[in-house]
């Protein structure tokens, strides 16, 4: 991609919702916008996504894409310390998770004229 | 077409909600369904010992509450009443609504019960599978309380078509509360997987109730929600080929659109292309959503596999011990008071070799994001004056040994970091759930209409 990129947090260009089963959790990524679809595809990764959990000891992060629904969804294995009868964290169902995700600064491409969402916080790089 | 509400979409859900579903189903003039999810695998487990102190409980605490306002209404309007509410004992929650029926002066209601789910004792668990999702949880060891297969929706259906006005399951796949119901009344064949994968998909939007009509989804400032005091719950308004319009009770608040669709359509879905459940196997890859006017979302094309092979069945068994106490620090240099307080906690536990897992977290600084060793708190590097709370939690299969561990954070009190207030301890038995594949010859679904004794 050529052009300008501004680096902003997922939250402000997608949303999402995670869910627990087990010990396993999935957070789904969804675009606002159908033209942030291919930002995600790019830069929301499994690696990155995994690098967000490693300190939970998550032994697979698997993504699956939904073009139809601009969606993102991600099934991270060994997520949750124990799941809902046997961690110890407050949130034992790992509804907090989808935000750990959300805040994760990704690059996104701006057009002239134009930002993915108007923020103080965006910056612009070359 | 065939409306189709939710009424509660957990154990502990918004009791009031069912009165603008049932009264907007009733407002159509054409019958209808609702359902109520109300059994995790945590609460089973809860009613499986509920129902080995008193042979009469073990059924959902709120059913009174949930179904009292609106029984008189579903009655009069032909609106069938399907819930899971049974829990651990389906036959309760049937006596329950039939008494419940001729004080309300109903007279005597057709009541069905759902059976086959409960396994316990008729089934090697040796012989079967782990399932592949609890990764690391440990297998099973200690006393099984009970075991419960997932059953699909064919039972409801019986029972809707033997007449049943209200059907009380326990274990089923959440979507089969649904999905029962509209094949009831379309008679689709279980053959028809793409009808089925439509009805099983409509059952996955409402089981979580609020989830699809934007409760869970409000972020101030980018995603919006009014009335979140009074979300009104999902209704699904579903054709005969399977093509269905999610929408909410009339004159509420909350919102469903696209978004709150798609967060809904792929909540706790793995594989979108092999989403398993007892009835089918459901691929929503190629589903199309599209807005039908205000608080409306049009929702085609899943498509259906061949069922799986074996059920899921949840094995819950007596768990560990789990402790929790906090404590406060705040103002000038309060997160090094509650490093401190941390360390110190951990000392103490060595030191009395008290042999509990345990884990800290510091409310205000990070918390919910962190692992049990605490490894963003290392790195976290704010040091401005502000306001924590400490929450230690201690786990163990010795009651005494997380007692004196619990107790420990008391002792903050005097022996802990300058200024700690605010103690408040807490020590609770455990349930622990990890689930098995069982072959489906092994389970008998059934239903059977309760005995009229109101």
């Amino acid at each position: 991609m050529s052009g300008h990129f501004a680096t902003t947090a997922l939250h402000r260009i997608a949303h999402g919702r995670s869910g627990d089963k087990g010990n396993r959790l999935n957070v789904n990524v969804i675009a606002y916008e159908a033209r942030h679809w291919p930002v995600l595809l790019s830069e929301v990764t499994v690696e990155r996504v995994a690098a967000l959990f490693a300190h939970r000891g998550v032994t697979q992060v698997t993504r699956y894409e939904l073009p139809r629904l601009g969606a993102l969804n991600f099934v991270i294995e060994d997520a949750l310390e124990g799941g809902v009868n046997s961690s110890l964290g407050l949130d034992t169902h790992g509804k907090c998770l989808s935000y750990l995700v959300l805040g994760m600064e990704i690059r996104v491409p701006v057009e002239p004229g134009e930002g993915p969402r108007p923020s103080p916080q965006l910056q612009t790089a070359p | 077409m065939y409306r189709i509400g939710s009424g509660a979409g957990f154990s502990g859900d918004r009791v009031d909600a069912p009165q603008s579903v049932v009264a907007s189903i009733a407002a159509a003039g054409q019958g209808g369904a609702i359902i109520f999810e109300t059994l995790g695998e945590r609460t089973l487990a809860l009613g499986q010992i509920a129902r080995k102190h008193h042979p009469e409980r073990g059924y959902e605490p709120l059913l009174e509450d949930l179904l009292e306002p609106i029984l008189a209404q579903c009655v009069t309007h032909g609106i069938v009443i399907v819930g899971n509410f049974g829990q651990a004992n389906p036959p309760a929650a049937a006596a329950v609504i039939q008494a419940m029926a001729a004080r309300l002066g109903l007279g005597s209601l057709r009541i069905a019960v759902v059976e086959g789910d409960d396994l316990t004792g008729r089934i090697d668990l040796d012989q079967t599978e782990r399932w592949d999702g609890d990764g690391r949880l440990p297998e099973i060891e200690g006393d099984v309380i009970a075991v419960n297969a997932y059953l699909g929706a064919a039972p409801i259906a019986e029972a809707i078509r033997a007449g049943a006005q209200v059907v009380v399951t326990g274990r089923v796949a959440d979507p089969a509360l649904v999905l029962g119901p509209l094949v009831a009344h379309f008679d689709w064949s279980w053959d028809d997987l793409d009808r089925i994968a439509a009805g099983t998909l409509a059952g996955h939007l409402l089981e979580c109730g609020s989830q699809v009509s934007g409760g869970f989804f409000a972020d101030p400032g980018f995603k919006d929600v009014p009335g979140t005091a009074d979300i009104g719950f999902p209704i699904a308004e579903v054709e005969a080929d399977g093509s269905f319009v999610i929408t909410k009770a009339e004159g509420t608040g909350g919102v469903v659109d696209l978004r709150t669709v798609k967060e809904q359509l792929l909540y706790e879905i793995h594989d979108p292309a092999a989403y398993l459940t007892p009835d089918v196997t459901l691929d929503v890859t190629g589903v199309e959503l599209a807005k039908d006017g205000p608080n409306r979302v049009r929702v085609t094309g899943a498509r259906g596999h061949a069922a799986p092979p074996r059920l899921k069945a949840t094995v819950s068994l007596y768990g560990d011990w789990l402790g929790e106490a906090e404590i406060s620090y705040a103002g000038p240099n309060a997160l090094a008071r509650a490093r401190l307080a941390i360390t110190t906690i951990n000392e103490r536990i060595r030191m009395r070799q008290l042999g509990v897992r345990h884990r800290a977290d510091v409310i205000g600084a990070v918390s919910t994001f962190d692992s049990d060793e605490g490894d963003l708190l290392v790195d976290y590097e704010d040091e401005a004056p502000g306001d924590y709370r400490v929450r230690f939690a201690f786990g163990g299969n010795s009651q005494r040994a997380v007692e004196q561990a619990v107790q420990e954070v008391n002792a903050l009190y005097c022996c802990g970091p300058a200024g700690g207030g605010g103690v408040r301890q807490s020590v609770r038995p455990r349930v622990r759930t990890i689930s098995h594949m069982v072959p489906r010859d092994l389970v008998e679904a059934r239903y059977r209409f309760a005995e009229h004794h109101p």
